[in-house]
């Protein structure tokens, strides 16, 4: 656990999915990854060049870009178990 | 064709807006293209051709009619969409440069997705709407949007967001074109028509026979008329290429012109002139009757014009004819040299019937031949039924008189029930039908030609034998004896008798001449004797004549000597002397 997560958030806009998502993150990651994080929030409709780098479709993306395998997490996050499944952390809580 | 496409776009006028793809045949079926600024769902098997009816769809609108375009792709990556596309000529490395196109792979990988409370396609939409905007495409291509419901769980997200794409592509304003894998219940897997309601276009893959042919009906097109029945269409090197069959009507111009056939004799049994311009000849005939040298000899006589030449050959290689040829004198080869002459064989079993229709249309189109041989169209039986093959030669006749192209086709007569209804059937369509016919006698078999039919023309009704020597073809009379009609080595030991016959009669009749001056010569020399004989006869009585004289004379004058003896007086003996004489 000694990795550093590096966490990209695409968002279109504020919309409240994207707001729903961006504060369900945080708080995950203060819960369970306090001081070995870091998130980068993209908009696209500010940046739409960078969609077709991250493969992204779904709005709003979570994507895992390190510690590898990148992963990623579409929706608002407000499943905090699947969040956790999806970033393999909660897999190592339970190793 | 010229005349018909802008028949075609004026009709279009008036309906709604079109968009032209680019791929052939296409465009005629729906009058005009697909609906401008609309999607249009093309939906099909696996292996139906949508994603190259899809990428043809955009690089045609490239390349042809200055329309940038964005192909995002959900099954292959670029590069491999690259080099698929690269064996038609396709260069999309070089068009995404140019910005012309723009290639988008979304990668959708279930295993590393995980879906967490709600969300939409807005990054899709972004990227998409910027890569439209990137190069200011017209058209687009989604192929297949329909593996996003293979990489998400939630399907009436999915749903409620692919209409909303739809609406999105629309109020782009560009014309996209839409695939959707066919199955279940509806035209696709996931009942994709039910939201593209514009035009949906159905792809079909069908093997009969273990032939495959390719299908292509617009199943609808909102707002516009259009052809509805299936049509046949080819993949090649070239791309998509469709047939629009039905479009065509009995209206196409006729040439009074005259082509002629090669063989001088044939030529004078048709009218002195030949065949017509632009008509179709039917050449049939048993095995081994000669259809294919008939048919080169007619290739070759237009080469030697000048003319073009396509020759269709479904049975023997370019090679095999045109070594077969040179041993009949035709030299094939120049004119392939020269490009006059060009040969098209395939195998009848290599596609079907209208795969073979579309296949003759291209290299048609492409070469732009005046003559056009099909030998022989027999073997086309082996792949498609005897109404199959008649509609497909009706299909392909229709498309050479418009165009103006003689057509010979050859066919095979067997006594075989199949093949003599083809035969029929065949032959009420074409304008000229020549007949081989063997004549078997006298423990030989010679070829007879004559002409069943040559529409327009006053042409022979006779029999004439057919003779392939080494200097080409031949027609010679056949020899009309009190026996009957003879030919062949008949023929030959006829000719040959009558001409010892004549040697003979010439022989007699100079024998008798001779007789008759050797009979002229003894008569002559007899009337000579005879002469003879009266002039020793006259000469005999002339003789005593002259005798007789001599002694009256030589009396007289002894007598007178007397007188004068007895008398001494002169002057009256010499009176009486006159009076004797």
């Amino acid at each position: 656990m000694g990795k550093a997560y590096e966490l990209r958030l695409y968002v279109a806009g504020k919309t409240s999915k994207s707001v729903a998502a961006l504060e369900n993150l945080k708080k995950l990651c203060e819960e369970h990854l306090k001081g070995k994080y870091s998130i980068e929030v993209i908009d696209l409709l500010e940046k739409p060049q960078l969609a077709e780098g991250d493969q992204i479709f779904a709005i709003p993306t979570l994507v895992k870009k390190v510690p590898e395998p990148v992963r990623k997490i579409i929706g608002d996050l407000s499943n905090e178990e699947k969040v956790l499944v999806g970033l393999d952390i909660r897999t190592k809580i339970n190793n | 064709m010229a005349k018909s496409k802008n028949q075609l776009e004026a009709r279009s006028t008036g309906t709604i807006p079109k968009t032209l793809t680019g791929i052939s045949g296409l465009d005629e079926i729906t009058l005009g293209g697909l609906p401008a600024g609309r999607p249009t769902l093309v939906c099909g098997e696996a292996g139906s051709g949508k994603t190259l009816f899809s990428i043809e769809f955009i690089v045609k609108g490239a390349l042809d009619y200055g329309e940038p375009g964005v192909f995002m792709a959900f099954e292959e990556k670029a590069e491999e969409l690259k080099a698929n596309v690269a064996s038609l000529g396709f260069d999309l490395e070089q068009l995404e440069k140019d910005k012309k196109i723009r290639l988008d792979y979304v990668h959708i990988d279930r295993s590393e997705i995980e879906e967490t409370g709600e969300y939409d396609l807005e990054g899709l939409f972004i990227r998409l709407g910027y890569a439209i905007d990137s190069i200011g495409a017209k058209r687009v291509a989604l192929d297949t949007i329909e593996n996003l419901f293979a990489g998400l769980n939630n399907t009436a997200v999915l749903r409620a967001e692919i209409r909303r794409l739809f609406q999105f592509l629309k109020s782009k304003g560009v014309t996209a074109v839409i695939t959707g894998e066919r199955g279940g219940n509806g035209l696709t897997r996931q009942g994709l028509e039910e939201y593209v309601s514009d035009c949906v276009i159905l792809l079909d893959h069908r093997i009969i026979n273990q032939i495959s042919t390719r299908r292509l009906r617009v199943v609808k097109y909102r707002g516009s008329v259009h052809g509805t029945n299936e049509y046949p269409f080819l993949i090649d090197d070239e791309g998509i290429s469709v047939l629009p069959v039905t479009s065509l009507q009995l209206n196409h111009e006729v040439s009074t012109k005259s082509l002629p056939s090669g063989i001088a004799a044939l030529d004078k049994m048709l009218g002195n002139s030949g065949f017509y311009k632009g008509s179709s000849i039917l050449v049939s005939g048993t095995a081994g009757t000669g259809k294919t040298s008939i048919a080169a000899t007619f290739a070759n006589a237009a080469c030697l014009r000048g003319e073009k030449c396509l020759f269709f050959a479904f049975e023997e290689s370019p090679k095999q004819i045109i070594r077969n040829m040179r041993s009949i004198g035709i030299d094939l080869q120049k004119h392939l040299k020269e490009g006059s002459l060009e040969f098209y064989a395939s195998r009848p079993t290599l596609y079907g019937l209208e795969m073979h229709l579309v296949a003759i249309h291209k290299a048609i189109k492409k070469s732009k031949p005046s003559v056009v041989i099909l030998d022989p169209i027999t073997n086309l039986i082996t792949i498609g039924s005897v109404s199959d093959v008649k509609t497909m030669l009706v299909r392909l006749i229709d498309f050479l008189q418009a165009e103006q192209i003689t057509v010979m086709f050859t066919a095979l007569t067997l006594n075989n029930i199949v093949n003599e209804q083809t035969d029929e059937g065949v032959s009420s369509l074409v304008d000229a039908w020549l007949l081989i016919r063997d004549i078997e006698s006298n423990g030989e078999r010679n070829r007879g030609l004559y002409i069943m039919k040559s529409r327009g023309m006053k042409h022979s009704n006779q029999i004439r034998e057919f003779v392939i020597t080494d200097k080409g073809l031949d027609l010679v009379d056949v020899y009309l004896t009190e026996d009957g009609v003879l030919t062949g080595s008949a023929r030959e030991a006829r000719m040959l008798m009558e001409q010892t016959g004549e040697v003979i009669h010439a022989q007699a009749v100079s024998r008798k001449d001779r007789e008759l001056e050797r009979k002229r010569k003894i008569l002559e020399s007899k009337i000579e004797s005879l002469r003879s004989e009266y002039e020793s006869a006259e000469e005999e009585l002339n003789k005593v004549y002259v005798e007789e004289a001599l002694k009256k004379q030589i009396m007289g004058e002894t007598i007178n000597k007397i007188a004068d003896l007895r008398r001494g007086d002169d002057g009256g003996e010499e009176k009486n002397v006159h009076k004797n004489k």
